[in-house]
């Protein structure tokens, strides 16, 4: 994680570098020689971890490698044909939609929530601001197994449903055969509602306090307020919010992995889980990498004009 | 307020920008890095401590203590050797997160001493086709092997006739575990010996509220071992050995035919099967409101001993009397062991009469062995051993002796898909298209 924390910051700094002036260039391209040299190893690191690991997969999804034994003859496109005809893969889109959708909202939505409840000046905040964020620091695995048992349909949540007289309302959750998915993002949602709420609370504070005032002598309500003052300042970060939950959502593995894997007729599965799958259980090695190649390029969808606007957002 | 003042809207960004970017490369980088199962979690031991590497999914209650009771012989006779014992519990499929992290260990060139492995096509597509085991037919002939075990395990374990790994026990696949009790209070007479008598006696279940067959179909394989004994009651020997080798089609409407019993029996299963996992269908099968039935291997009985339960009988599974679905867990050698020496000799132990008393009976199994000391097996297990004896040997498919592993992974997946759909024909369909994939057609 730090190595990639302290190259992502690097190419920014290279970004803002190259936009000063001319005359004191020279001073500048000693400085940049000195940050090439500083940044080099992590450069690196990157370049053969990284890179070379994607531009691999994407090789292997070419080749014939379905089994153990190790196939480099080159088929073109059936890998990539297979996964596409493979009602697997199919399931595994709808749940996406699925997911991302519940756990995008719910994030997003309790995230700015709880934010603007924070920032009240409230007595104890930074108690609250810690209690909220902490599930954020259980691991993937742990809320999975913790929520598998809550959503346990003959003895957990739904037992206590069943004792304050809510017989009528048992549902399986998680193992839905086709909803199941929904079920799992509150599982996630939970988990990472808090840092959501974290960059939502660094934003509120970036807001300065004339603008509220501003608006408060033109007669803004509490409503207005947000409506036309904070929420469209804190765009940016709902942006980020957008990006960083996307992310998650095409990625999510191991909360699913302990929840209920892929479920009954693929209702939980992903493709994170589908591509495990086919590399580690069926040996297919060329069908996991171009699973891994598809979710890479989804990934870039969302990353890619994240990072165009961030810079953008630089130069200005 | 520090915090405040220095986190102005251009910082933030800055923050948030790192943040995403961290993300979007941990998330790119996950193809690459699937060997979060545990990579680190089980280290190669160093190559000049004196050690022992043993990889298995054994991880619960009799299968450790069985184990243990191989290690302690293999100890008394080799005290200096370190015994590391490297078990990975569960995941998708039988020891999926084991074999998970052996297949990148094989795959890095850096292999266990020696590990737990299916006898089958299990080991022989997974292993010794992509030519990482030693032959072990000089252990055989050193051990008087050849003689002790039967000729058609001896068969199951062999590739181009040489045998590449040692079993140590025998499962049997088909097996139907009954509750006495439940049966009597709805008013059925005696365990069903065919599908017919089944469904009679699930009716009367029925009517009495209980459940008459345990399902266990919250992710696939349960409900996959369930079908391989339905299977084999539609085709007869040469029928079912031609499911994998392209000689049976997987649309045979024999085929067709067993799937519409399993879909019969999904019926009668517990309600909420699709809700119950595999690890919790034992708790279930003993509870108070418990189905009356249970479709199983016999290490069920086993577990279910451990739990201190006793209101069970057992019968062969519908319409298979007189047929023995097996399974075999087995040890063998990958080249280029670390510790080649200590792996051989604790093969030796592995296939010996003492390690095979040791294990099976903890284990609940019978030894692969055909000259076990009869005075340490119990009822079952007795019965077990005669059965063995005379009936027809057919291998299993939901637990790798029958067919490669890829297959069985689409296998259990195209059950667990009627079990939650219930459409015999997308089912069959799904079958086929396994068989296609794995390259069964000839």
């Amino acid at each position: 994680m730090a190595t990639k924390s302290i190259s992502a910051a690097g190419q920014r700094t290279l970004v803002s570098g190259s936009t000063t002036t001319g005359r004191r260039r020279r001073r500048i391209s000693g400085d940049m020689l000195l940050a090439i040299l500083v940044l080099l190893p992590s450069i690196l690191a990157v370049a053969i971890f990284i890179y070379t690991a994607i531009g691999w997969t994407f090789y292997i999804s070419t080749v014939k490698w379905n089994s153990q034994v190790i196939d480099y003859s080159f088929v073109g496109l059936r890998n990539w044909l297979r996964m596409i005809g493979d009602a697997r893969f199919h399931a595994d889109l709808r749940n996406l939609a699925y997911y991302a959708i519940g756990f995008m909202t719910q994030c997003i939505l309790f995230g700015f929530l709880l934010a603007s409840l924070l920032d009240q000046k409230i007595k104890g905040e930074a108690l609250f601001r810690t209690i909220i964020i902490f599930p954020f620091a259980v691991s993937g695995i742990v809320t999975g197994v913790a929520w598998r048992w809550l959503m346990q349909p003959t003895t957990g949540i739904n037992l206590l449903f069943a004792n304050i007289g809510l017989d009528w309302f048992q549902p399986t959750w998680n193992t839905h055969p086709r909803y199941g998915m929904w079920a799992v993002t509150i599982a996630t949602a939970w988990q990472f509602t808090g840092y959501v709420m974290a960059l939502y609370l660094a934003g509120l504070r970036g807001i300065p306090q004339e603008l509220r005032e501003a608006a408060a002598i033109d007669g803004a309500g509490t409503y207005a307020t947000y409506r036309w003052v904070i929420i469209p300042l804190l765009m940016p970060v709902t942006f980020t919010a957008i990006v960083l939950t996307g992310m998650n959502s095409i990625r999510v593995f191991d909360v699913l992995a302990s929840m209920s894997g892929s479920g009954a007729a693929f209702a939980t599965d992903t493709l994170a889980f589908f591509m495990f799958q086919s590399t580690f259980g069926a040996y297919r090695y060329s069908l996991g990498a171009t699973i891994g190649a598809f979710m890479i390029l989804l990934s870039a969808f969302l990353i890619v004009p994240y990072l165009r606007s961030m810079r953008g957002e630089v130069e200005r | 307020m520090k915090f405040q003042n220095r986190l102005n809207r251009r910082n933030f960004m800055k923050f948030s920008a790192l943040g995403a970017g961290a993300a979007a490369l941990s998330a790119c980088v996950a193809p690459g890095a699937a060997p979060a199962t545990g990579g680190a979690a089980a280290p190669a031991p160093a190559a000049g401590a004196n050690q022992l590497e043993i990889f298995s999914w054994w991880t619960s209650g009799g299968e450790v203590e069985a184990l243990n009771a191989i290690y302690e012989i293999y100890s008394a006779q080799f005290p200096d050797v370190e015994i590391v014992n490297a078990a990975l519990a569960g995941g998708a499929g039988q020891g999926g997160n084991m074999k998970a992290l052996l297949e990148t260990r094989m795959q890095g060139g850096q292999p266990p001493d020696s590990f737990q492995v299916h006898l089958g096509r299990e080991l022989i597509d997974s292993h010794v086709i992509p030519d990482r085991m030693e032959d072990l037919s000089f252990l055989y002939e050193e051990e008087g092997l050849n003689d002790v075990f039967p000729k058609d395990l001896i068969d199951i374990a062999s590739y181009e006739g040489k045998p590449y790994s040692v079993p140590v026990n025998i499962h049997r696949s088909n097996v139907l575990w009954y509750r006495p009790s439940k049966l009597e209070a709805a008013g059925v007479a005696a365990a069903p010996t065919t599908w017919d008598e089944f469904f009679a006696a699930a009716e009367q279940l029925k009517a009495a509220g209980i459940p008459a067959l345990a399902i266990a179909e919250i992710e696939p394989n349960f409900s996959g071992h369930v079908f391989e004994n339905i299977l084999v009651t539609q085709l007869d020997q040469a029928g079912y050995l031609g499911l994998f080798n392209g000689s049976t089609a997987w649309d045979d409407e024999r085929v067709t035919k067993a799937l519409e019993i399993l879909n019969q029996a999904f019926d009668y299963a517990n309600t909420d099967y699709l809700s119950t996992s595999w690890g919790d269908i034992n708790d279930r099968f003993v509870a108070d409101d418990g189905p009356a039935m249970m479709i199983m291997g016999d290490w069920t009985h086993g577990v279910l001993m451990s739990k201190g339960f006793t209101d069970y009988r057992w019968a062969p599974a519908p319409d298979t009397t007189g047929l023995f679905v097996v399974l075999s867990d087995s040890f063998g050698l990958p080249k280029n062991a670390p510790h080649r020496d200590n792996a051989v000799n604790f093969l030796r132990v592995c296939g010996s009469r003492a390690g095979q008393d040791a294990f099976n009976p903890i284990k609940g199994s019978i030894p692969a062995r055909t000259d076990p000391d009869l005075s340490k097996y119990d009822e079952y297990l007795l019965s077990a051993m005669e059965d063995f004896k005379s009936n027809t040997l057919l291998p299993s498919i939901q637990h790798g002796a029958a067919v490669k592993q890829s297959f069985v992974l689409d296998y259990a997946i195209a059950i667990n898909n009627l079990a939650t759909n219930r459409d015999v024909a997308s089912a069959q369909s799904m079958l086929v298209q396994a068989a296609t994939d794995a390259e069964l057609v000839a």
